[in-house]
């Protein structure tokens, strides 16, 4: 288990100008015992500036435990344990996120990176008014007096378009819709004005009504401030409305990555294939005559991260596997040259 | 299921296994009285899916929960093979508790813990006396092959399985009793998209070999599209259109439906959809808007909306549609 360089340092050489994050080859682990379980381990992303990356997985893949690695908020006994997360920070240094110390970390979250996470009352406290929620924030990190911090507070509540924001400022989080709350976390989120701000399935507890005006909200930010995005989700169908690029993660390891149009038009993994192909589509699986065809589900399912398999880890259920892809994990592969995937046979798909 | 108001023409009534007229369910709450299914009525076919789609709290499982009497219905009529379910004491409903059964959203919750998985289908078979002894081990022993399960799964506990699993355990207990009618809320929503596949084959395989008639609850447009014969739209308690599937789809004349269906993500980034974004919330079913319920997030709403409830007006066969614009609005759309 070779633990990344401890080196808390600039890294100006290892990010092209145009990226703002790169995990490389990300391990955390959850360590019990003498049993580890291997949430991320070998996680490889690249977030350009000014876009969206989605991370796209089922449950279990390791999106959460990624996310929370960025930030480094992880819950005990959860640790990084490999790789590297290179971040460009916003005067131009790079720097290692996986070894930097925490003093620096905690002028970085918030400021420089921010999170909206799956767990709503993860970030929102429900004993305090919204208000006071996102004045503190601003107060954490610049200068500014209640009054000075109230504006701005009141400004973000009117950039997610919440009506009555000064009325909203003063109530609960208990008091507001789902997704009125979720616009007061992005607000909460964008309150210092970050470079990146992920976000873990921010629209998945949503009615699809309400879901859409997120999304529209979140492109249009974007669009004015120029973030970037990290995306957790696992509905495919959101990321084909919200991602430029996209990154699969299977069994704690990201398995694709490309830019969105190239990943729905022509998969180069097994798995997102088969993902694909198992989402129903009555325009593909109807007949004319109204008649269902079946769905091909992927057979078998998903390893337990206490007991990963040596080779690829999709081989157990992979149609293409060959005794090869049992012993050797894949590695990340060009399958053209903005596409990666780890998949040996990538060629025949 | 058939329009209102052509049931007495329909030839066919013999294929109707549950007819629902008139559900209405209010709950007396501390803010005052929720009114979460108003009026409801629609037939369900025998051998048919029938979907319910809506949002949050839009009384899909209200409405669900009463025709099961899990929850007592306010007022309206359910008449399932000739017999209205709604008016039958306590202990005559003993019997239809069999015919008609439900399966839970939350492989999770929906499951003792305590219990091993030959215990919870054994439980079901034996509240309705169905079998004994040998014969009971091997109606067990059938029904997990039948869900796609192994017999030696019998022995372990729902924590021992994963939710496509534990969604396969709830429907088996459910077949247990050979149940005429399931009444699915949700069923596959807690599922990752591969493990949904594999319950949504199995519902299908059970349709067809079976002859089950089912009610699927989803707020899941694609799946229902997929899946379902018939599909009623609620919003705030209330349908808004209903019909075939496929005439909905194809087809859609309310505001809400063409809203809900224009803004549900599609797995296509190349898809570029007329966007209509619904402004708002939904409103509080404690305080629920005059006229039409929906008219506060329509675009196309007029004064006249908050005078009357719409009623439903036929557009198509089987299907029918709540909007005093229908009519007008058809013109409007470009499909
Ligand atoms: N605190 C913890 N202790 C032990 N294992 C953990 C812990 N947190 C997460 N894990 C494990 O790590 C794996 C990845 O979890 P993670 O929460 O990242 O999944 P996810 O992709 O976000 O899934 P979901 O879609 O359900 O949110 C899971 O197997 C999970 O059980
Ligand atoms: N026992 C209850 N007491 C009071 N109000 C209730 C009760 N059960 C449901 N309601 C209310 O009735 C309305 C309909 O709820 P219901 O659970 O039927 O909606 P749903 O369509 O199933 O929603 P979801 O998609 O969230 O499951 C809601 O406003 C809900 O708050
Ligand atoms: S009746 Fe009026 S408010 Fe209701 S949907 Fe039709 S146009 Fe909109
Ligand atoms: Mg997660
Ligand atoms: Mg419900």
């Amino acid at each position: 288990m070779a633990m990344s360089t401890p080196n808390a340092g600039n890294h100006p050489d290892a990010l092209a100008d145009d990226i703002v994050l790169r995990a490389d080859n990300l391990r955390t682990h959850f360590i019990m015992g003498a049993r580890a379980a291997k949430s991320v381990d070998g996680v490889t992303l690249t977030v350009r500036r000014g876009q969206t990356l989605a991370v796209v997985g089922e449950s279990g893949s390791g999106k959460s435990v990624t996310s929370l690695s960025i930030m480094r908020l992880l819950a005990h006994p959860g640790r990084i344990v490999g790789g590297r997360l290179l971040y460009r920070m916003r005067d131009g240094g790079v720097v290692d996120l996986a070894t930097l110390s925490d003093k620096r970390m905690r002028a970085i979250r918030g400021k420089e990176i921010a999170m909206i996470f799956q767990e709503p009352m993860t970030s929102l406290n429900p004993l305090y008014t919204v208000g006071d929620q996102i004045m503190e924030m601003i107060r954490l990190h610049e200068p500014v007096d209640r009054h000075e911090a109230r504006t701005r507070a009141r400004r973000m509540l009117e950039l997610v378009e919440i009506p009555a924001p000064d009325k909203r400022l003063d109530q609960y989080p208990h008091e507001m819709s789902g997704g009125m709350r979720q616009r007061v976390m992005i607000a909460l989120a964008l309150a210092c004005n970050p470079a990146l701000l992920i976000a873990d399935e921010p629209t998945t507890a949503l009615d699809v009504t309400i879901q859409a005006q997120i999304l529209d909200l979140m492109r249009r930010l974007q669009r004015e401030i120029g973030m970037s995005i990290l995306f957790v989700t696992h509905n495919l169908g959101v990321v084909a409305e919200i991602a430029h690029e996209v990154a699969v993660m299977y069994a704690g390891r990201v398995v694709e990555q490309a830019p969105v149009h190239d990943l729905f038009a022509r998969p180069r993994h097994p798995y997102t294939k088969g993902l694909l192909a198992c989402i129903p589509d009555a325009k593909r699986d109807r007949a004319d005559d109204g008649t269902r065809k079946m769905l091909n589900p992927i057979p078998g399912s998903v390893p337990s991260v206490l007991a990963l398999p040596a080779g690829c880890a999709f081989a157990p259920r992979c149609p293409l596997a060959e005794p090869h892809c049992e012993t050797a994990p894949p590695e990340l592969l060009n399958a053209s040259p903005e596409h990666l995937t780890r998949c040996w046979r990538h060629e025949l798909l | 299921m058939t329009d209102t108001t052509q049931t007495t023409q329909q030839p066919d009534a013999a294929d109707i296994l549950l007819s629902v007229r008139g559900l209405s369910k209010q709950f007396s709450t501390g803010s005052g009285p929720v009114k979460a299914v108003e009026d409801i009525s629609f037939d369900v076919r025998r051998g048919q899916i029938v979907g319910i789609v809506g949002e949050s709290g839009s009384g899909k499982t209200t409405a669900g929960r009463c025709l099961l009497r899990l929850v007592e219905p306010s007022s309206g009529e359910a008449i399932f093979d000739g017999v209205d379910l709604f008016s039958l004491p306590e202990k005559a409903l003993r019997a239809y508790r069999r015919r008609l059964q439900i399966i839970f959203q939350d492989p999770y919750s929906s499951l003792n813990p305590r219990m091993r998985v030959r215990d919870i289908i054994g439980e079901a078979i034996d509240t309705h006396g169905l079998a004994k002894g040998a014969a009971r081990q091997a109606r067990i022993e059938e029904l997990l092959t039948r869900v796609g399960l192994s017999p030696e799964h019998a022995r372990r506990y729902p924590n021992e399985f994963s939710g496509g699993q534990r969604q396969r355990v709830g429907i088996a207990r459910a077949l247990a009793v050979e149940p005429e009618l399931i009444i699915a809320d949700e069923p596959v929503s807690a599922l990752d998209v591969s493990v949904q596949a594999q319950v949504l084959n199995l519902i299908q395989e059970l349709q067809r070999e079976l002859g089950l008639t089912m009610i699927f609850i989803s707020h899941d447009l694609t799946v229902v599209e997929y899946l379902c014969d018939e599909i009623v739209v609620l919003y705030l308690g209330r349908i808004m259109e209903q019909g075939p599937a496929r005439s909905v789809y194809a087809n859609p004349r309310h505001p809400y439906t063409r809203a809900l269906l224009a803004t549900a993500p599609v797995p296509d980034p190349t898809v570029r959809r007329e966007r209509v974004i619904l402004q708002g919330d939904i409103p509080s079913p404690l305080n629920p808007p005059s006229g039409c319920v929906f008219r506060t997030r329509c675009p196309h709403a007029i004064a006249a909306c908050a005078e009357t409830v719409p009623t439903r007006e036929t557009v198509g066969s089987g299907h029918s549609v709540a909007c005093i614009r229908q009519a007008e609005l058809v013109e409007t759309y470009q499909d």
